[in-house]
This record gives C-alpha cells, sequence and structure tokens, in this order.
C-alpha cells in the first residue's frame, strides 16, 4: 500500500470568493488579536457591543467566533465594521520571513522556549 | 463524528476563557490535521489551556468553467466546522492550535488554516494510513513545512520504514509516535515540528 500519485486538485475546478465577507476584512487572520478602543455604548448593535466587551483585552478573531457562536467570515464582517469606525485595533500576525518563506528565527526560537515551559 | 457529543461545547460558561496578557500581539497558528477519530480534538485538548473552542468558517465555491461560457457558474456553501486551543507563551506571542478534519472535501478550509502557519502536524492511526495521503498531498502542495505524527492506539505494530514507505514521505520530513492523550507526549510533537521548521530554516541558509 502506498500513496497514489496526485489527485485532480479541486482548486483548479473552483475559486474561492469570500464568502459573505467585505472588502478588507479579509485582511484580519484567524489569528489577528483583535483589542477595543473603547467601551460599548447604549444603542450599538448588540454583536458590537459583545465584541467590544470582549476585547478589552487581546482576543483573536477566531475566539470572538467561537464565543459569539457565529461562522467567522460573518464575524470578520462585524470587525471591519468596528474597524472602520475607529472602535478596536487589530494586531497582525508577524508574516513570515520574506526571503524563507519561513516563520523567522527569533520566533521559531521564542515559540520553541515558550512550549518547553509548559 | 456525532458521537464526540465533547467536541461541542455548551458555551455556557464563556468566563472559563482566561483573558491574554495585556501586550500579547502576535497570534501564531499550527493545525493538526487528520481523519475522523485520530485524535485531533484530544491532542488540542492536552496542551490547551482553554477547553477546546469550536467554530466553523462558511465557503462560497463558485464553479469556474473555462472552457465552456455557456454553463451557468455553480455556487454553492460550504460550512465547515472545526475545532482549536490556545497556548500563551510569553508576553507577546500566543499559539492557537487548530484541528482540521483531513478529508478530501475540507482542502479549501486547509488553504485557509495552512496560510501563514508555523506549521502542521499530520496525524495518523496507522490502522487507517490511507487516510492522511490527501492531507500530506495538500501540504506538499502547498509549501507547508509539516511532521507526521502516528496516534499509538495499540494494537498492530509498523515498522517506521513501513509507515514512511506507505506515506510515500520524503526522508526529511520527521516521523514521530505520540499518545495525543498525554500533555508531554502532545507538547513533544509540537516541539519537533518547530525544531523541524527550524532546520528547513538552516538548510536554507546554508544553500544560498
Ligand atoms: N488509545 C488511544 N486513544 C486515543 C488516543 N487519542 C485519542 N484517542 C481516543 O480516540 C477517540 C477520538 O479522538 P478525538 O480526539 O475525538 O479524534 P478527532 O480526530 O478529533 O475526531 P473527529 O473530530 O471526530 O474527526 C476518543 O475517544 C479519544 O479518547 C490515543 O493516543 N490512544
Ligand atoms: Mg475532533
Amino acid at each position: 500500500m502506498s500513496r497514489p500519485g496526485r489527485d485532480d486538485s479541486p482548486e483548479r475546478l473552483y475559486t474561492l470568493t469570500g464568502g459573505r465577507s467585505s472588502a478588507g476584512s479579509d485582511a484580519l487572520d484567524l489569528v489577528t488579536l483583535m483589542v477595543a478602543d473603547r467601551a460599548p455604548a447604549p444603542g450599538m448593535q448588540s454583536e458590537h457591543a459583545a465584541i467590544l466587551r470582549m476585547c478589552e483585552r487581546p482576543t483573536a478573531v477566531v475566539e470572538i467566533a467561537a464565543e459569539l457562536r457565529l461562522p467567522v467570515s460573518i464575524v470578520r464582517v462585524l470587525l471591519s465594521d468596528l474597524l472602520d469606525a475607529g472602535h478596536v485595533s487589530a494586531r497582525h500576525p508577524r508574516p513570515a520571513d520574506p526571503t524563507h518563506r519561513l516563520p523567522a528565527p527569533d520566533l521559531l526560537e521564542q515559540v520553541l522556549v515558550g512550549l518547553r515551559n509548559l | 463524528m456525532a458521537s464526540a457529543t465533547s467536541d461541542r461545547p455548551a458555551f455556557d460558561q464563556p468566563s472559563a476563557r482566561p483573558a491574554l496578557h495585556a501586550t500579547s500581539d502576535n497570534g501564531v497558528k499550527i493545525v493538526i490535521v487528520g481523519g475522523f477519530g485520530v485524535g485531533k480534538t484530544t491532542m488540542v485538548r492536552s496542551v490547551s489551556e482553554i477547553r477546546p473552542l469550536n467554530t466553523e468558517e462558511t465557503m462560497t465555491l463558485a464553479g469556474e468553467s473555462v472552457d465552456d461560457t455557456t454553463e451557468v457558474s455553480a455556487k454553492t456553501s460550504t460550512t465547515v466546522a472545526f475545532d482549536f486551543g490556545r497556548i500563551s507563551l510569553d508576553q507577546h506571542n500566543v499559539l492557537y492550535l487548530f484541528g482540521a478534519p483531513g478529508q478530501e472535501r475540507f482542502w479549501f478550509l486547509w488553504d485557509r488554516l495552512f496560510s501563514g502557519t508555523l506549521g502542521a502536524v499530520v496525524l495518523v492511526d496507522i490502522r487507517r494510513i490511507a487516510d492522511s495521503w490527501y492531507a500530506i498531498d495538500r501540504l506538499e502542495a502547498h509549501g507547508t513545512p509539516f511532521i507526521v505524527a502516528c496516534n499509538d492506539f495499540g494494537g498492530t505494530a509498523y515498522s517506521y520504514e513501513q509507515v514512511r514507505e506507505a506515506l510515500d514521505l520524503d526522508p526529511a520530513v520527521p516521523l514521530v509516535s505520540c499518545d495525543a492523550r498525554s500533555r508531554g507526549s502532545s507538547k513533544n510533537v509540537l516541539i519537533s515540528l518547530v525544531q523541524h521548521v527550524q532546520s528547513l530554516y538552516a538548510t536554507q541558509e546554508s544553500a544560498s
């Protein structure tokens, strides 16, 4: 038994469109950390208010989705509303080292140290 | 899958999710991919500081038919659930572990998860090796660093060579065994992955 040759990859048949996500919010990675820049105000959309409460401390996009029990794509839309209004800021993950397309060595070392300390 | 009710927490205790450091500013991703029931959620739970949470991505797949312009492009919306856990590594870095189903029809979720990921762990039950072929193909195609971890369910014993051959693994890809129920063992799998990425980096450095 061994792994057969490369199969017909489905990407050739399909193009991914961003679902319901709006322009710009695609820049929000699942692990982008969101931080509230203001407190929720009365009359705010309840999801927006819930996000602001949750993001008093940094909270990842994916955690917001899980806690609100909403699909990630919907949460991206809500977050881009809040970003546009200046109510939250985004701490984006460090991009890979461009020449190596791998995480930078100092980050790898930090991850290793963190894991060893578990 | 439906029997794994523990995978679907009730979300009745949001306060059970401890807050991150105010200084946390860098989310790091590792994906654990593998077939049904191979132990993905178990591994996430073993090392996570939060109870594994479950969420879903909805994707719209638009049919693309380049040659046949008469065909109306089909649009389907697919929802896929995945679970994740979290490890605060230090004052700045937070590691998120994603458990992703290994079935072929979820490829679009992986491409999302894999982009920008530190690397992936392919979790394999050696009694059902073929379940992981597709995931390995996709990781290779995507260029995402990965290691293979054989989850030990007891019983059948295969040699590393046999498993490597059945997976058609590149000799540079580490193959480790683990018990996903054990925190120490799962932690070692993650450490092996990071060390593998470090060695890839070093190899590229010396080649250039
Ligand atoms: N003996 C043994 N059992 C394990 C191990 N890891 C997981 N299990 C058991 O295998 C079953 C499936 O584990 P899960 O972690 O739910 O697997 P999964 O990959 O998340 O499954 P799906 O999300 O349904 O695809 C559970 O009953 C686990 O307790 C292991 O290392 N050894
Ligand atoms: Mg699971």
